[in-house]
């Protein structure tokens, strides 16, 4: 009884994490797509100082922690007077961070886009952004969905480190219960569930865009 | 020039749109590398005094301490994680069924749980329960707890992987379920499944890094540190992000050759 009284004690608390755990992964992912589109194609791109640009983006960012990005943000940057409120921060290392990733996951997708389209296009007298844009990515972006999917409920997960620096999302509700009531166990079980109850209708729902998505040959 | 996958070689025109392109990225970077300077230099950031603590062979040994308590945090995880992802891979096929739901449930759940949440419930949670183990087993667990269900799902990905003949024919051999198991499925399963868990190391390894909220300290922890003494938060986890690049980037290539 003690798990269903200490939710309805704090439900308006846990409510309100859920919304900022939403608000945060929607906007980061959006953030996440614009980088990682824009970096896929200058990774792709004829003009060398962009490749490499975009090849430095990803490696770096692939392999730095990514408490090491937020913290370089929130406590480095600063001292430049780059200044954003802690949920700003939080979308946008979190974009970044997602974004790399994203590069790579579209970039395979265009991998994957016969080199006889290309040729088409050129052929046609497309320049290269607009045979990338119109001809190339809605066929490659179509093919990555399950993957796109699969780093957006990793980005729900990792969204939870906004909570070291002070976002009071689910994982940052959970602590304040903690401290409120000391029964870390019940107010951990309850975000945790909370995370599985977002995780599994947004994975579902990724699979659902996949099937309507998918190209049939 | 043709690296990219949109053309086999590009025509004269398109070359030169090209050069043209390029020499205005380099223009437009060199541009903006000034004007980022320029900021760091206005707001001090460039002083000498702020990067020189940085070359002091006292903090170098203190962030490469940080360094290999990261490296003895990844690596007690990933092995506690193999034995109990190899537990949970092996009870998801069990003939009971209990057993089999249970590992499920807990794979499915705790992939699904932030490594922050766990982390968190480690720290501040098993203390209130009478449980003191310190900051290097907090994190350790909590990596572990999260881990297993991780590396669990690729172990058993590896074993279904490997195909049934091999099985069938070990029984056919007179193997009872465990000599085949260890002599015929893992030592293939394993092989497949060697790259997923390197990636997986590479991951753990980057996840140790939330041992600086415990606190635990590890080598973020101890770039927090040296950016508060000696007011440096800037260089000091430039420096530190940099050692992370470094360290992951040569595991990586050295886990690839094997």
């Amino acid at each position: 009884m003690s798990v269903v009284s200490l939710l309805l004690d704090n439900l308006d608390a846990y409510a309100r994490g859920v919304g900022v755990t939403v608000a945060l992964t929607l906007s980061a992912f959006a953030f996440a797509l614009a980088v990682g589109v824009v970096v896929a194609a200058c990774r792709i791109s004829p003009v060398v100082p962009l490749r490499a640009a975009a090849t430095l983006y990803v490696e770096s960012i692939r392999n730095t922690p990514l408490l090491v990005l937020i913290f370089l943000f929130v406590f480095g940057l600063t001292k430049v007077g780059i200044l954003f409120g802690y949920f700003t921060s939080a979308v946008i290392v979190l974009g970044c961070y997602t974004g790399a990733l994203v590069a790579e996951t579209v970039r395979s997708g265009i991998n994957t886009v016969s080199l006889g389209q290309a040729e088409a296009a050129r052929a046609l007298g497309f320049t290269f952004p607009k045979a990338l844009s119109r001809i190339i990515l809605p066929q490659a972006l179509r093919r990555v969905v399950g993957p796109l999917g699969g780093l957006f409920v990793a980005l729900i997960k990792n969204s939870a480190l906004a909570s070291i620096i002070s976002v009071v999302d689910l994982t940052g509700v959970a602590d304040r219960v903690t401290t409120a009531t000391e029964r870390p166990l019940e107010a951990f079980a309850i975000a945790g569930v909370a995370y599985v109850l977002l995780a599994v209708p947004a994975g579902l729902g990724v699979g659902w865009l996949e099937r309507r998505l998918a190209i049939h040959r | 020039m043709n690296a990219t996958p949109l053309a086999e070689e590009l025509g004269p025109r398109a070359r030169r749109q090209v050069q043209v392109v390029t020499a205005a990225v380099v223009i437009a970077a060199v541009l903006g590398a000034g004007l980022g300077l320029r900021r760091l230099q206005a707001r001090g950031q460039l002083d000498v005094d702020l990067w020189q603590p940085l070359r002091d062979p006292a903090v170098i040994r203190f962030l490469l301490v940080g360094l290999v308590n990261t490296v003895r945090a990844a690596a007690a995880a990933m092995a506690i994680s193999l034995v109990f992802g190899l537990g949970l891979a092996l009870a998801r096929q069990a003939r009971h069924r209990v057993i089999r739901l249970g590992a499920g449930a807990y794979t499915e759940f705790f992939r699904s749980v932030p490594l922050v949440l766990l982390v968190l419930f480690c720290s501040l949670g098993l203390p209130v329960y009478g449980i003191n183990i310190g900051g290097y087993w907090y994190l350790v667990l909590a990596l572990s707890v999260y881990n297993s269900a991780v590396v669990g799902e690729i172990i058993r990905a590896g074993i279904l992987a490997v195909e049934r003949g091999q099985s069938e024919a070990a029984s056919a051999i007179g193997l009872g379920y465990w000599q085949a198991l260890g002599l015929v499925v893992l030592p293939q399963a394993l092989r497949r499944m060697a790259p997923a868990i390197v990636s997986q190391l590479v991951t753990l390894l980057k996840d140790t890094s939330l041992g600086a909220v415990i606190p635990f300290e590890e080598l973020l922890r101890r770039g927090r540190i040296t950016g508060e003494f000696y007011g440096n938060p800037l260089q000091a986890l430039f420096v530190v992000a940099l050692i992370y690049i470094a360290f992951n980037v040569v595991f990586s290539r050295g886990a690839e050759r094997v």
